[in-house]
């Protein structure tokens, strides 16, 4: 149970990094959704054997990783929840599309292979700009930004009460499983007689406790509305983040750096 | 079930996302004048309920594989389908991220296959006709496995077509539906048993709860056929327009099939500034008889050349020595101000 509650908290750990104070972190955060939807088109938009030219953006997630001083191992743990399907989904490449085009050192490269292979760039790119944005934003942020992207009102509430009750659920997960456990100290987990109830009880303990908090904001003046984070209007800062990456994005998507640099070295080796 | 960026293409990850704004803001009008003050609290809560849900795996016997519940007849059920259906779509769009589960493109592919099918279709066209005569425990079993079966079912079929349309994998058609649909009903019984397991149990200590039963105020539980067809249309029409687009603008959707009938590779050219760029290249290198000289497109070489393959290479060491220098740019910056 221990590990499912810490299961739960390492989810809050990006979240928490967003009150960083970086450069980036300072970023207006309407300008960052749209950077990293853009960020994604371009990543999906390449083709399902280009793996050399989607390299260049891996620059994007490194410097916004550098930059926001976020630390590698949180976004490791996302890319592993990510990943299963799309290497579940993609593992049937290399089998089904086994047209050799290349051979290095006498080893076939099916283009399957390289398919494969690129799905998996595509999918670490895709996963760490989304975990990036919210650990650089955070979900305050982000909903006022949607705000102001004028996304409606009822979902950003649905949206920000969602993610506050997961710690209320969570709180009364612990506390319904600690009493079930003192009350059958020799069983191992709950019986499976029990589950339905003891899952109906704990979504009826956390509707009440959550009814009481929200009675509780109501009193205080909460009139359905987020009132979270006035965002400031869009700086110069901002502009020039949103069309210095899309600029990037366009000239990478574009011309085949990498392959430019590979013609240059081994021309120069030749 | 979550789709992922990486499987689909932006005209697909577009579409559906419309075609969930159309229906999420559908939804919203739908509950707006009706959302009273016992409603809100329960439908964060059930939102973080199934939110947790969703992130327990277990196997599925006999296929080595694992699933999740969806939940989406869950929160039909006690929500109804207009607040179910938004529940669902703030819960991916946490998933999406805090996890990148699914992802941010295919959010809308996402929110569609795991809300629309299980509230607008399965929730009042089996869910509703089954406890028609009034909950009984029975009733809320059989209602509750059959609902989650049909919802999950056509889920997976979409999922099955949108990753086809996309055309970025190379299993057949038939094949990946058949491993989707199959599986999904192993998980369809599992959802089932849980969901009539929660109803029953809601139904029986709290009865005011359930959605449709009196009490509190049911949110536009009445979900008229009309609407649906309306619906149904819209996203048929927007996913039509999408195969059109990759036909003219992708290549990739349609050529896809070709590659399963003819196991032929056929790596595509990006047209003209290829062409440019290969002069480009030619011109920039110096021994012009390497790898671009040759005569074959030059977007075939550009998957596999050496100069391809170490050119990749050098991109990554810049990209992670610009990573290090500025890290190490702020180290310095820290320990000057400190």
């Amino acid at each position: 149970m221990a590990n499912i509650t810490q299961a739960y908290y390492k989810m809050f750990i990006l979240d928490e990094l967003a009150d960083k104070k970086t450069a980036i972190h300072r970023i207006n955060p309407v300008a960052k959704i749209i950077v990293t939807l853009i960020y994604l088109l371009f990543v999906v938009s390449y083709n399902k054997y280009d793996i050399i030219g989607l390299m260049p953006l891996f620059f994007y997630p490194v410097i916004i990783m550098s930059v926001g001083d976020i630390p590698f191992k949180p976004m490791l743990a996302g890319l592993i929840i990510a990943a299963p399907l799309v290497i579940g989904v993609g593992i049937f490449n290399p089998l089904l599309d086994r047209t050799i085009v290349s051979t290095v050192s006498g080893i076939g490269i099916s283009a399957g292979m390289l398919s494969f292979m690129a799905l998996l760039v595509k999918c670490c790119l895709t996963v760490l700009a989304a975990l990036l944005l919210l650990a650089t934003t955070g979900m305050n942020k982000i909903a006022a930004a949607m705000q102001s992207l004028h996304i409606p009102q009822i979902f950003i509430m649905q949206l920000l009460l969602t993610y506050r009750y997961i710690s209320v659920l969570m709180g009364e997960t612990a506390r319904v499983y600690h009493a079930y456990t003192l009350r059958a100290p020799h069983q191992k987990g709950v019986s499976s007689k029990v589950w339905g109830s003891l899952i109906g009880l704990l979504l009826l303990r956390t509707y009440d406790r959550a009814s009481r908090l929200y009675q509780a904001m109501k009193l205080r003046g909460f009139e359905n509305q987020f009132f979270g984070i006035n965002l400031d209007k869009l700086e110069k800062k901002d502009i020039i983040y949103l069309l210095g990456w899309t600029t990037f994005f366009i000239i990478v998507r574009f011309i085949n750096i990498p392959m430019l640099f590979g013609v240059l070295v081994t021309g120069v080796i030749k | 079930m979550h789709m992922a960026d990486a499987l689909i293409t932006p005209l697909v990850g577009g579409a559906m996302f419309i075609a969930s704004a159309k229906v999420g803001s559908h939804s919203i009008n739908k509950i707006k004048s009706q959302l009273d003050d016992s409603k809100i609290p329960l439908m964060g809560v059930m939102g973080a309920f199934v939110f947790a849900t969703q992130m327990i795996n277990f196997s599925i016997p006999g296929t080595g594989s694992s699933g999740h519940l969806g939940g989406g007849m869950l929160l039909a059920a006690i929500l109804g389908p207009y607040a179910g259906f938004l529940a669902m779509a703030a819960i991916l769009t946490i998933q999406a991220l805090f996890f990148a589960d699914g992802g941010l493109l295919a959010l809308g592919c996402n929110i569609f296959n795991l809300g629309f099918y299980t509230c607008f279709i399965a929730y009042p066209f089996v869910y509703k006709r089954i406890l028609k005569k009034g909950y009984s425990t029975p009733r809320i079993i059989g209602a509750s496995i059959l609902a989650s079966i049909v919802g999950l079912q056509l889920g997976a079929f979409s999922v099955v077509v949108q990753t086809m349309l996309s055309g970025k994998i190379e299993l057949s058609f038939t094949t990946f539906l058949l491993l989707m649909q199959f599986i999904h009903l192993a998980i369809g019984i599992v959802e089932g048993l849980v969901t009539a397991a929660v109803i029953n149990f809601l139904w029986k200590a709290r009865p005011e709860l359930m959605e449709g039963s009196g009490a509190a105020g049911n949110i536009g539980y009445r979900v008229s056929f009309n609407r649906i067809l309306t619906l149904l249309i819209i996203a048929a029409l927007v996913i039509g327009g999408v195969v059109s687009l990759v036909a003219s603008g992708n290549p990739d959707g349609l050529e896809w099939s070709l590659y399963n009938s003819l196991r032929r590779v056929e790596l595509m050219s990006e047209g003209g500034l290829d062409q440019i760029l290969a002069e480009l290249q030619n011109k920039l290198a110096i021994l012009p008889d390497y790898s671009f000289k040759s005569k074959a497109g030059a977007s075939e070489q550009a998957g596999t050349s050496v100069s391809g393959v170490i050119g990749a290479a050098i991109t990554l060491l810049l990209a992670a020595g610009v990573g290090m220098f500025i890290k190490a740019m702020n180290r310095k910056q820290k320990k000057n101000n400190a």
